[in-house]
């Protein structure tokens, strides 16, 4: 069937040409900070940048904090339902789908309103409590996928019977989840974790509207004010979530996507 | 002239050859089966004759047409797969139809045509349904149907019985068998399975390793094996050594004892060493009359199936298996007594090696 | 008798109350982080100043400046998705059906996931950096006669940003419409084929018509992602276009609207749309998964 190989191969190389054209004129964007020679000199200010150290490791920190607190919160659902509570496999799912239909400057909207500086639980006030704030609506971005890799993991693993076993010699549940369970559904979890990172590094609504000196807000600042470095800036994004993903693909399970920054 | 030639056919892929100097003509009308395990290149072989693949080298011609290098979908051949492949988002009615559709047909005749298979299948109701909400072996009926709705010239079945329950592969079975006689149309059916094989066939072509080991009527075939492996393969058997004494007469020796086979022993020398087959039923026990063999020996094991009891009968360093059928009897040969076994002349049947 | 007894089928040392602990965590994050914000701004469009029940704001959305905001947003939406959707589809149906080489698979299968992810600010000045007044393929096409400005195109409007969002937008079709592509079996192919068909009466009788359900749930799905989307677009054409989000967001910063109780109401109004979206995506997908079983 040659016409159609070729009209693939058509489609393909329009596909190619509209994805790698931005990567390369961004890149080479970058490299043009010093006058009339190609140089590193725009990542170098880059990473030389207190504002930008600091917002990188704000959001570096928020995000593992996120990721731990996803993990506390995810795996013994995830266990419980599997093991004890079918019934709630329903409700728990749809609430997993809850973050990926409420748009994000929505779900941000609902969190000033509810805590904010006039409310019964005023965290906007303080900004260890707008930290929180944040941190939780990032829990709550990353859990679709963090939900979704490790029920799936849970599934590969015989979790009655390795229950069963680790009760018969005298665990008791804490022990269970952490000791055994945990330690079996790794790559579910490290999956969780890396795309909750990605999620949460370039993340800019949340960020933004509880103002947070997070490292989305910083780019959009360093964008409305400078001119090479925004370049150099979102070639590291790409590298970043390139990395991410490729960690992922690394642990086990396909590509996956999120709409965390849009 | 038969309706389907197949003339030195053979397939490689590179360097792999899966089938090789396959010859083979089928009458109008006939039912023949490719039998073989995996792998031996039946499946290559009807894909090839509905012309999914190309043979490297030979040629396939129906009804007097050359139709090596023809495209699949000018071959007027209709092909039942063994994953049902019926279209998920047509219902049985536009499934059983497709072919017709395709060809253009108007819809009056299209419509005739539809209800005229489904009551062939004894299906009618199902009209309106989708594949989806049917059992697998009414899915392959319907397959089916849709596959003799274009009134094709042949009909391939591609191990159309593997994916479906024991019970409903012996019902299925007679159908199709039953279906395929009423209209005549030349079949070829693959399979793994011999009982199928015997059961349905007209003929049946053992395969092995892309080559034809024996063609013939199912009896030919468990019967008269013609290589070791058609007797392996059909049945269970007795494969013991002989050692000629005199092959004018046909007298062998069996482990120190003396045995006569009315079968051609074609130039063999006495001191050569033959395998030789016997078919566990075709045994007695207890010693036979003159014109029989007898071979004295010791019971090793008995078994009781049901319906048979399978004795293992030692003899010096062979073991022969014994078919006897249930007498009712409670009393069954006990382990460790001396017995005879008895056969015909017949039934000691030496084998080619291939 | 020895001292090995059966396990029941409930470890007696474990009680069901152990289960519901175990997922309270969970309830109660997804209350006061998911459910109850939102269910608070649903109540809020709903009221007045004075907190009394009331439609009115549900009406004021119909006022002119708001209503071109939500018309502008459904353009965006359905002009990405609709590209995306076609597109995405193009390059799908070409890397895993049309026969070419298979590395050409997973590669686009990874790619699509980085790129997917690929959105916000770093997207919009990538594409500044690419079709801006003085970007990489704005020049480009100058050196060989080609004045895209001059011929009246401009990254910061419509245009631009419609394209800047199919670069999330394609990608996502893929991924998402892969899995019923894969779905689509090759004995269905030889089927009909030796029933006489060629590939296009394959394509339009039996290809086209399973995969429907999947493309246009995807294509609602990318409408969905579009209509919701706002890092990219006020990074890229800030209050420019005054596309939903980029009200919102406004709303939320410096209450534009000088009344929050709209606010809400343009909130419930994008929930409404996406919920929809995504609810019929969800449908569509349940269809065509029990068709491809």
């Amino acid at each position: 069937m040659k016409s159609g190989k070729l009209g693939a191969w058509l489609a393909v190389a329009v596909g190619v040409a509209y994805f790698l054209a931005p990567l390369i004129a961004t890149f080479e964007f970058s490299l043009r900070m010093r006058r009339g020679e190609y140089s590193f000199d725009a990542y170098r200010v880059v990473f030389a940048s207190g504002a930008f150290q600091a917002s990188f490791l704000y959001s570096t920190v928020l995000a593992v904090v996120t990721i731990f607190v996803g993990i506390l919160i995810v795996v013994p659902t995830a266990y419980w339902v599997q093991l004890r509570l079918p019934r709630l496999r329903g409700i728990v799912e749809f609430i997993t789908l809850l973050p990926l239909v409420i748009p994000a400057i929505v779900l941000v909207f609902g969190y000033i309103k509810l805590y904010g500086s006039s409310s019964i639980l005023p965290l906007t006030a303080t900004s260890l409590g707008a930290d929180a704030l944040l941190m939780f609506g990032y829990v709550g971005l990353g859990l679709p996928y963090m939900y979704r890799s490790v029920e799936t993991a849970l599934r590969s693993i015989d979790v009655r019977t390795l229950t069963e076993a680790a009760e018969s010699q005298g665990a008791g549940i804490f022990t269970i989840l952490f000791r055994i369970i945990l330690p079996n559904i790794r790559s579910g979890i490290l999956s969780g974790a890396f795309l909750t990172f990605a999620i949460v590094i370039g993340e800019f609504t949340f960020a933004s509207l509880l103002d947070r000196p997070a490292f989305g807000p910083y780019l959009q600042l360093i964008g409305a004010s400078r001119a090479y470095e925004p370049s150099a800036l979102a070639i590291m994004a790409f590298a970043l979530t390139w990395a991410c993903m490729g960690l992922i693909q690394l642990f086990g399970g396909g590509p996956r996507t999120f709409t965390g920054k849009r | 002239m038969s309706f389907l030639n197949l003339t030195g056919i053979q397939k490689a892929y590179g360097p792999n050859k899966v089938v090789k100097d396959f010859d083979l003509s089928v009458e109008r009308g006939e039912f023949v089966t490719f039998l073989g395990p995996s792998g031996c290149g039946k499946t290559t072989t009807l894909r090839m004759i509905a012309g999914f693949e190309t043979p490297t080298e030979g040629s396939i011609r129906i009804n007097d047409k050359d139709v090596t290098h023809l495209r699949a979908n000018r071959r007027a051949i209709g092909m039942v797969f063994q994953a049902y492949a019926l279209f998920p988002n047509m219902t049985v009615a536009q499934n059983i139809g497709f072919g017709l559709k395709v060809a253009g047909k108007p819809a009056a005749e299209l419509q005739a045509r539809v209800e005229e298979m489904l009551a062939m299948i004894k299906l009618p109701q199902l009209a309106d349904r989708y594949p989806y909400q049917l059992s697998g072996g009414q899915q392959q009926r319907v397959s089916l149907a849709r596959a003799l709705a274009p009134s094709p010239q042949i009909l391939l079945l591609d191990e159309p019985l593997s994916a479906l329950d024991a019970r409903i592969r012996v019902s299925l079975r007679e159908e199709i068998r039953a279906l395929q006689r009423k209209l005549g149309i030349t079949t070829i059916f693959v399979t793994h399975d011999q009982e199928e094989a015997l059961s349905m066939s007209d003929r049946i072509v053992v395969m092995n390793d892309g080559a034809i080991e024996q063609v013939g009527s199912p009896s030919e075939i468990y019967n008269e094996p013609s290589t070791r492996f058609v007797a392996s393969f059909v049945g269970t058997l007795n494969l013991i050594d002989g050692k000629i004494v005199d092959a004018s007469v046909g007298a062998v020796d069996i482990d120190g004892q003396r045995a006569t086979t009315r079968r051609k022993l074609n130039g063999a020398k006495p001191g050569d060493v033959l395998a030789m087959a016997l078919r566990p039923e075709a045994l007695r026990l207890g010693a036979g009359s003159d014109d029989r063999n007898t071979l004295a020996g010791v019971i090793e094991d008995v078994a009781f199936l049901g319906a048979v009891v399978r004795v293992r009968v030692r003899l010096e360093r062979a073991a022969i298996i014994v078919d006897t059928f249930n007498s009712g009897a409670n009393d069954l040969p006990t382990r460790g007594a001396s017995v005879a076994v008895n056969f015909g002349r017949d039934d000691l049947i030496p084998l080619h090696a291939h | 008798m020895t001292a090995i007894a059966a396990t029941p089928a409930r470890s007696v040392r474990m009680p069901n109350l152990a289960a519901w602990l175990g997922v309270a965590p969970f309830f109660l994050f997804a209350m006061m982080f998911l459910i109850v914000p939102t269910v608070s701004l649903l109540i809020g469009a709903f009221q007045n100043h004075d907190g009394a029940f009331t439609f009115d704001n549900i009406l004021r959305l119909w006022q002119p400046s708001i209503r071109l905001s939500y018309l502008l947003s459904i353009e965006v939406s359905v002009a990405s998705a609709f590209f995306g959707a076609l597109i995405g589809l193009a390059l799908a149906l070409a890397v895993l059906r049309g026969g070419l080489p298979e590395w050409l698979r997973p590669t686009l299968m990874t790619f699509s996931g980085v790129a997917s992810n690929f959105a916000g600010v770093p997207l919009a000045f990538a594409f500044m950096a690419t079709l801006g007044r003085l970007g990489f393929v704005t020049i480009l096409l100058k050196s060989v006669g080609v004045d895209l400005y001059s011929a009246g195109f401009n990254l910061f409007t419509f245009t631009g940003l419609t394209l800047t969002y199919l670069y999330f937008q394609i990608p996502l079709m893929v991924l998402v419409v892969t899995p019923a592509i894969d779905g689509i079996k090759g004995e269905w192919s030889e089927a009909a084929e030796i029933l006489g068909a060629n590939r296009i009466q394959f394509w339009r009788m039996v290809v086209l018509p399973i995969l429907w359900p999947s493309i246009l749930g995807a294509s609602l799905l990318l409408f969905a992602n579009a209509f919701g989307a706002i890092a990219t677009a006020y990074a890229l054409t800030g209050s420019f276009l005054n596309i939903v989000p980029i009200l919102l967001y406004a709303q939320i910063r410096g209450d534009v609207l000088h009344d929050p109780n709209l606010g809400y109401a343009l909130a419930l109004g994008m929930l409404v749309i996406t919920g929809v979206s995504n609810l019929a995506y969800l449908y569509l997908r349940a269809r065509s998964d029990r068709w491809l079983r």
